[in-house]
Order: structure tokens, then C-alpha cells, then sequence
């Protein structure tokens, strides 16, 4: 990677809570599309990061840049409108609602003419028929786009959050863990969706616990410790037991040999 | 029989889908009443039973909304009946003009849908508490601004949704008209626009909602204040039915009743799940329960066994197939 401009760049952020410092500092880079993972021990300051990036904090200090220019996030609403979206880890759908309207949820479609603008008619047609083709392109296969969200599995519900985070994200998108509450097969679909995800050119930025899940879908990894980001590795520089190492706090002569061993590769 | 047994899981089935439920309850009870007695089916006593029925149905309107997004209004009937003091009240014994007094009225319970929405949406109180204290400063409006006297004699304009008119033999309340006019404009807000998503959502998974950048506390106020439009449109129906200003209606009944109606109806305590229509079909529901065990001579109080009852039935099919989905 070259001269390139990071689609989001954060310099130095900090974040205090009272005595606690969450971010330390810390500095983060996204390039146009790449998958970079975030790893790092409970309090490590991944969520707070990963928080201050979609506008849901606001960090004490420090930059954020997006396509090189200066931004700031208020509320999640602010990241969204520059085209970041997230998707949680605890499943952020409405259950009860079909899949099409789970989709276009805070973002329905209305009927052009007096129809949407007088008596605000949703369009469920054209919203139905752009779910279930923007899931057909996704690969995410279910039978029917009118089936109420909670008769689907874990699995195809956090499908349906990612396939709505790749609907409407235009910059990027943020992932949560997005795993941590799914079995074994229904994690390996979302994995798959968000490497699908990532060849339709749209960078992903993916926290997980998981390092063989982080070692096979990431470009780079950006490990934290102590409210900073201390290495980005790949997975081709570092192996999963180093990485490991970094992250839970190895010694500074094995951190530094990390770090020189990262130059090469950026 | 566990409960993954086929014929458990095709109840479950049938009885949480939306409408089904409640209308095979309607069916079976308008077949044992019109066994047991032989003017039930009659024309004249169903409308008469619709004509019972639409002052809870309307109340039941703006119940429904607040339920859908995991609230609950036990303000309803008492908002209501400090809204028909206030328009009786105006337009006997002030001499305001009838239309004005109406407005008045019915703003006055918008008023009390402000404050419940506020006191839920903005300082964030259980709508429990905050609607059993509306309830009481309700009741004590009404008290206090009547001084418990009653207002008859009412201009025709109060009355106008008390009159009928004929079709073939059989009269109709333009009450009646009206309520199912209300149904309509909320079914179609509820089901066609994004506004009725987002109420059901805020219901469904207020979390969702807001991450997902809906207004969740605009939507909470939204809802409480247009159940409060729907109280003083049934404050002014309820007028219409009795052709008084009374100080003690509102009291007994209605309250339950609206809510019934709603659990009836199938919609859900917990939020996010029902339907207007299915708080229609249970509002006729407690009316054909009402006008039946009147009919074959049962006892008044025996009707209010009936409705505990069927309200404990209502809200333990909610529990059960709630709890099948979780």
C-alpha cells in the first residue's frame, strides 16, 4: 500500500471515563477496500475505538479524517449520513417485522407523488423488490422477503443486519462482532456474506475475539492494548500465536520486533 | 405432550396468527348467544350492540397504539370523561358555542396524551405509573371542574353521534360510522406508513429502533398524544350515546373493557405485535359478551366475571406464544 488516502483515518484519539482512559491516543487507518480486523484483550479500548468511528462517543481528543477530510460524529446519525454503517453484535432487528422492512427500517420508502407526500404511502412493493434483489446478490438465500424476521435463524437474521449495512453503507462498514452470539455454521455463512461484502467494494472494519475468523477474512490487523493501537500486522507477516503475544502484552523487544517486522509490509 | 408436539405447535400457530384468534372467539360466542337466545341475531340488537360497543372501541384505538410500543394506558376511560365535562360543561353552563365547546373537550384529553407521552418519552417513567397518575388527576378534574353536577339538555350539536339512521329496517348510529371510519384511518396508519413501522418497532426492540436512527422519543409522544385525540373523540361519541354531562362516567367499565379489547384483539403486552382490526374484532367481542348474558338474564356482575376471565385467557395466549418466539 502506497500513497494512497485511508477512506478513514483517525489520529490520537483519547477517551476518558474519570480515572479510566479507554483510548490513549490511538490512531486507525481504513483503505478503499480492505477488510481490517480489530484485536485486543477485554479493555483494551476496541469497542470504545470502534464506537468513536461510528459516532456513537465522542473522543476527548483527536482527529478523524474521512477520504482526507476532517469530520466529526455527534451521533450515529452523523456516521450514517457519511455512509458508515454498523452492524451490532445483539442482533439490531425488529423481529416482528418482515425482512424487506427490517431492511428500509428508519429508511422506508414512500410512493412518489401525492401518494407518499400527502398520505404517506409506503411503497412495499419496490421495497420488497429491492430487498429480495439486494439479498439475491448477496447470496443470502431465503425463501421468502415477507417471512417475519424472529421465524429466521441467528444465522439469517444477522444476514439480514449485514445485508442492510451493505445496502445502504456508501464509505464503509463497521462489524461488531457480528459472530459472537452464533454457532458454527451460521458463523461460517457470515463470514462468507462479509467477504461477499468486501468484493462488491466496500471496506470492512470487523472487530472479533475469534483469531482463526480474524486471520482468514482480514487484510491487516490492528491489534490495541492500553487504549492504543501498539501493531498492525497481516496475516502473512504474523502468525495467530504472535499476534497473541502482541496483544496480551508481550515484552517491548518482541513488541518492537513486531512493529519492525510490520514496516515492510505498509 | 411437549410442546414441540405437531397439534401444539399448529395452535400456537393459528392461535398467534394475527386476527385468526380473536375472530374464531367472536364466532363461537355469537353462535352460543344466538342458541341461546333468539333476538341476538336480530338486526336491531346487533346494531345495538355496535351502538354499546363504540365508545370502547375508540377507546380501545388509541389503547392500541400505546400497547403495540410495550406501553399501557390505564388513563383512557378517566382522560375520556374529563373531556366530555369539559365539552357538556362549556357548552350548558358557559354558553360557548357548541363546535368551540367540542374542540375544547377534545383537546383537553389531547392534553393529557401530551403529558403521558412526556413523562414516558422524555423522563422516561414506566407508562404504568404514569397513566395510573393521570388517571387520578383525571378523576379529579373532572370532579372538581363539574363539582359533581350533571349536564343534560345538551345543544344538538353534542348529540349528533348519538342519532341513527334507517337501512332496510335496521338503524344504525352515525357513532357506529365513525368508529369504523377511526379503525380505518388507523389501520392505514399503522400498517402503510413508515410511521406505524417505527410504532412497531419502538415496541418490538427500542434498541434496534434507535440504532437504527428512528426517533424513538418522538414516536413515544407521537403515540400517547393521538391516544389522546381518540379518548376526546370517544368522550364526544360517549355524549352522543348518554346525551349527558355526567361526572361518574368513565368509571367502571371502560377502562378494563378498552384494554381487553386490545388483549383480546391479540395484541401483545409485550409490544410490536397486533392489530387494529384485531382490537375491533375483540372490542365486539366484550360487547357481544355484555349483550349476551344480558339477553338470557345473567346477572350484571356475572358479566364482569366473564370479562376477567376472558382478558386472563387473552393474555396468557399472548405469554405462550410470546415465549415460543423468544
Amino acid at each position: 500500500m502506497t500513497e494512497e488516502t485511508p477512506i478513514l483515518e483517525a489520529r490520537g484519539l483519547v477517551k476518558r471515563y474519570g480515572q479510566v482512559v479507554a483510548l490513549n491516543g490511538a490512531d486507525f487507518e481504513l483503505y478503499p477496500n480492505e477488510i481490517v480486523a480489530i484485536i485486543g484483550d477485554n479493555g483494551a479500548g476496541k469497542s470504545t475505538l470502534i464506537k468513536a468511528l461510528s459516532g456513537a462517543l465522542q473522543p476527548d481528543d483527536g482527529e478523524l479524517r474521512l477520504d482526507g477530510a476532517h469530520v466529526r460524529f455527534r451521533t450515529p446519525g452523523d456516521a450514517r449520513r457519511a455512509g458508515i454503517e454498523t452492524v451490532y453484535q445483539d442482533l439490531a432487528v425488529a423481529p416482528s417485522l418482515d425482512i424487506a422492512s427490517n431492511i428500509f427500517l428508519g429508511r422506508e420508502a414512500r410512493y412518489r407523488g401525492p401518494l407518499g407526500l400527502g398520505l404517506r404511502l409506503l411503497d412495499k412493493r419496490r421495497m420488497r423488490r429491492e430487498a429480495a434483489t439486494h439479498l439475491e446478490e448477496l447470496k443470502i438465500g431465503i425463501q421468502s422477503i415477507r417471512v417475519a424476521v424472529e421465524s429466521l435463524s441467528g444465522g439469517q437474521r444477522q444476514g439480514v443486519a449485514v445485508a442492510r449495512a451493505a445496502k445502504w453503507a456508501r464509505r464503509l462498514a463497521i462489524m461488531d462482532e457480528p459472530t459472537a452470539a452464533l454457532g458454527v455454521r451460521e458463523t461460517r455463512q457470515v463470514l462468507d456474506l462479509i467477504l461477499r461484502v468486501r468484493e462488491r467494494g466496500l471496506p470492512v472494519i470487523i472487530i472479533s475475539h475469534d483469531m482463526p475468523h480474524v486471520f482468514e477474512l482480514a487484510d491487516r490487523i490492528l491489534i490495541m492494548r492500553l487504549g492504543k493501537r501498539v501493531a498492525v500486522v497481516t496475516p502473512q507477516s504474523h502468525t495467530m500465536s504472535e499476534a497473541v503475544a502482541i496483544m496480551t502484552g508481550a515484552t517491548q523487544s518482541e513488541l518492537e520486533q513486531a512493529m519492525t517486522k510490520d514496516e515492510p509490509a505498509e | 405432550m411437549t410442546l414441540a408436539h405437531p397439534a401444539f405447535q399448529l395452535t400456537r400457530r393459528v392461535l398467534g396468527a394475527p386476527t385468526v384468534g380473536p375472530l374464531i372467539a367472536l364466532i363461537l360466542a355469537m353462535a352460543f348467544f344466538a342458541v341461546k337466545s333468539e333476538s341476538f341475531l336480530q338486526g336491531q340488537n346487533l346494531s345495538l350492540v355496535l351502538q354499546q360497543v363504540m365508545v370502547v372501541g375508540v377507546l380501545a384505538i388509541g389503547e392500541t397504539f400505546v400497547i403495540l410500543t410495550a406501553g399501557i394506558d390505564l388513563s383512557c376511560a378517566t382522560v375520556m370523561a374529563f373531556g366530555q365535562i369539559v365539552m357538556t360543561k362549556l357548552a350548558v353552563a358557559k354558553g360557548v358555542d357548541p363546535l368551540v365547546a367540542i374542540s375544547l373537550g377534545i383537546l383537553a384529553c389531547v392534553g393529557f396524551g401530551l403529558l403521558n407521552g412526556g413523562l414516558v418519552a422524555a423522563v422516561k417513567l414506566p407508562a404504568f405509573i404514569v397513566t395510573l397518575g393521570t388517571l387520578n388527576i383525571a378523576f379529579a378534574f373532572t370532579h372538581i371542574y363539574s363539582n359533581d353536577e350533571t349536564y343534560s339538555e345538551l345543544p344538538s350539536q353534542l348529540l349528533f353521534f348519538g342519532r341513527t339512521f334507517t337501512i332496510h329496517g335496521t338503524s344504525i348510529t352515525y357513532g357506529v360510522v365513525l368508529m369504523f371510519i377511526l379503525f380505518g384511518i388507523a389501520w392505514y396508519a399503522l400498517t402503510q406508513t413508515a410511521w406505524g413501522r417505527h410504532v412497531y418497532t419502538v415496541g418490538d426492540n427500542i434498541e434496534a429502533a434507535r440504532l437504527m436512527g428512528i426517533k424513538v422519543n418522538r414516536v413515544l409522544l407521537s403515540v400517547y398524544t393521538l391516544a389522546g385525540l381518540t379518548y376526546g373523540i370517544a368522550a364526544l361519541l360517549l355524549v352522543g350515546r348518554t346525551e349527558l354531562g355526567d361526572p361518574n362516567a368513565g368509571q367502571t367499565t371502560e377502562n378494563l373493557d378498552a384494554i381487553t379489547a386490545v388483549v383480546l384483539g391479540g395484541t401483545s403486552l409485550f409490544g410490536g405485535r397486533g392489530t387494529v382490526i384485531g382490537t375491533l374484532i375483540g372490542a365486539v367481542v366484550v360487547g357481544v359478551f355484555r349483550n349476551g348474558l344480558t339477553l338470557i338474564g345473567v346477572e350484571v356482575v356475572w358479566q364482569y366475571f366473564v370479562t376477567g376471565v376472558l382478558v386472563i385467557l387473552a393474555v396468557s395466549v399472548d405469554q405462550l406464544t410470546h415465549r415460543g418466539r423468544a
